[in-house]
């Protein structure tokens, strides 16, 4: 791990502004993404600023939905009673990802902002456009099995890896941040990441020092929410596709750089198809670059099988 | 990274650790895990995958557990931290230390203090009701079946593959089922 210095931050917008005066500053929450990064030198921030004390880990009831605040771990999140009874989509999807040691630990700003599991993103004996901006992509042409399938670029084909981000997709959650000016912004969850276009080391919308500070549920959705998600291990592995489903919406996982809406799917439904129809269309564009095109079919099956679940 | 290296930002902070305050100057880069093997002389805890993978590092931090190697030292300032040794000692074995011996629950036993450290953050979890992904109805009260008890130590690698035998040490200590 290379040197840096390190500041306790005493107030959310004091982390804000330290981190925009500081380029190269990273907040530190639970560290279990951060760290294991800063291991492996894949990320190198000069300048460390610890979150982890600031009081933002409160769940509350806010405007018919919940506020969960930036803090609170995956854990906690999952424990609350409220989550179990009115989204259980999203207990589901928390209880689905890392291991109990990491959802003891692990935040929901932090979970937001994880960053891909792509291997190539990982061996930094491999070129990579979003550790080095420019350098090309290994995974293109590589071992793709975990790679996009959707949403992809000649630049990048990795994934996101949240289960979380997936069921508050499908939930229309807002990210609720504040910005080093002190001021702050709700920004729609499907708005807070972004595809990997030409420049994959974009990775969300936030401003440089932007800190989230929580999440809005808005009143749970009428109908059946569920999470299903496939891997290779029946426990504690990240996931080759997923989806949840959350009334009429519907959200995919590890299929893009982003938590994917399917609003294609949605439309279809709402005009009338069948599930496997909707499915198709979902997935008219997909690509698997070889190593991910089983991950077209699993996920067509998904789908189909989580709508079916629902009652479509 | 026992002494910082000159030039290394170094930080001074206070852990309670099994019950008794300790104060360091570490270089800020120490995990949490370094500082308990290699400053606090503690080498029940251990060292495997160093990425959060293995579960052998597992510690409890303020009553819950967490891999000890995904978290800097300094993040824990003021927290009370136990490890295998404050779960106990050969002289007066905690029921799931004893339950581990009585199941023969380890070959190599490198894995084994974080699997009990895990195993009793497991217990508290489930006193507290908190729900698995192997827990059916999220509403329900939690009931600790086979099932769920594997689900919940997934975070928990053997590579001697003693898991029937863990599972039935914890279970000694969890009660039936039903």
């Amino acid at each position: 791990m290379r040197p840096f210095s390190y500041t306790r931050a005493s107030s959310a917008a004091e982390a804000a502004r330290a981190a925009a005066e500081q380029p190269g500053a990273r907040f530190l929450a639970g560290g279990t993404n951060l760290l294991d990064l800063m291991k492996l030198e894949i990320e190198h921030p000069a300048h460390v600023i610890d979150i982890g004390r600031l009081p933002l880990g409160d769940i509350a009831p806010a405007e018919g939905g919940l506020r969960i605040g930036a803090m609170a771990t995956a854990s906690e999140v999952a424990a609350d009673a409220r989550v179990r009874r009115d989204y259980p989509v999203l207990a589901q999807a928390l209880l689905a990802s890392g291991s109990p040691q990491l959802r003891n630990k692990a935040t929901t700003g932090g979970n937001l902002i994880q960053r891909t599991r792509c291997p190539y993103f990982y061996d930094t004996a491999k070129p990579c456009n979003k550790r080095e901006p420019g350098a090309g992509c290994a995974a293109l042409g590589g071992l793709g099995r975990m790679s996009a399938i959707l949403g992809w670029s000649e630049a990048c084909i990795a994934t996101h890896p949240s289960d979380m981000a997936v069921a508050l997709s499908a939930l229309d959650a807002v990210v609720e941040t504040v910005t080093p000016d002190g001021g702050a912004r709700a920004i729609p969850i499907d708005e807070l990441h972004r595809l990997p276009g030409e420049h994959p080391e974009h990775e969300t919308n936030l401003r440089p020092g932007e800190l989230i500070t929580a999440v809005i549920l808005p009143p749970p959705p009428k109908g059946r929410q569920g999470y299903r998600k496939v891997r290779d291990r029946a426990a504690y592995a990240g996931g080759l596709a997923s989806v949840a489903v959350a009334g009429d919406a519907l959200a995919l996982g590890c299929v893009a750089l982003k938590p994917w809406r399917a609003r294609r799917a949605e439309a279809a439904l709402k005009a009338g198809a069948p599930p496997l129809a909707a499915a198709d269309v979902e997935l008219a564009d997909a690509k698997g670059h070889g190593g991910a095109d089983f991950k077209i079919h699993l996920t067509r099956r998904l789908i189909t099988a989580a709508l079916l679940e629902r009652g479509a | 990274m026992a002494t910082p290296p000159a030039g290394a930002p170094s930080v001074s902070i206070r852990l309670t650790v099994n019950g008794t305050s300790r104060a360091l100057d570490l270089d800020v880069r120490t995990t949490l895990l370094d500082a308990l093997r290699e400053r606090l002389n503690l080498k029940g805890a251990k060292k495997g995958c160093d990425h959060g993978q293995c579960g052998a590092c597992t510690v409890l931090v303020n009553g819950l557990r967490i891999n000890a190697c995904l978290s800097l030292a300094v993040m824990h300032d003021g927290d009370e931290v136990t490890t295998i040794e404050g779960i106990g000692l050969p002289d007066n074995l905690a029921p799931l230390q004893r339950a581990f011996l009585d199941r023969d629950a380890f070959q190599c036993g490198y894995c084994t203090p974080g699997q009990i450290c895990s195993a009793a953050g497991l217990l508290d979890e489930a006193v507290r009701g908190w729900p698995s992904a192997a827990t059916g109805d999220l509403t329900a009260p939690v009931t600790l079946t086979d099932a769920e008890i594997r689900e919940r130590m997934s975070g928990n690698i053997c590579r001697c593959s003693a898991y029937p035998q863990i599972l039935d040490a914890i279970r000694d200590v969890a009660g039936p089922a039903s």
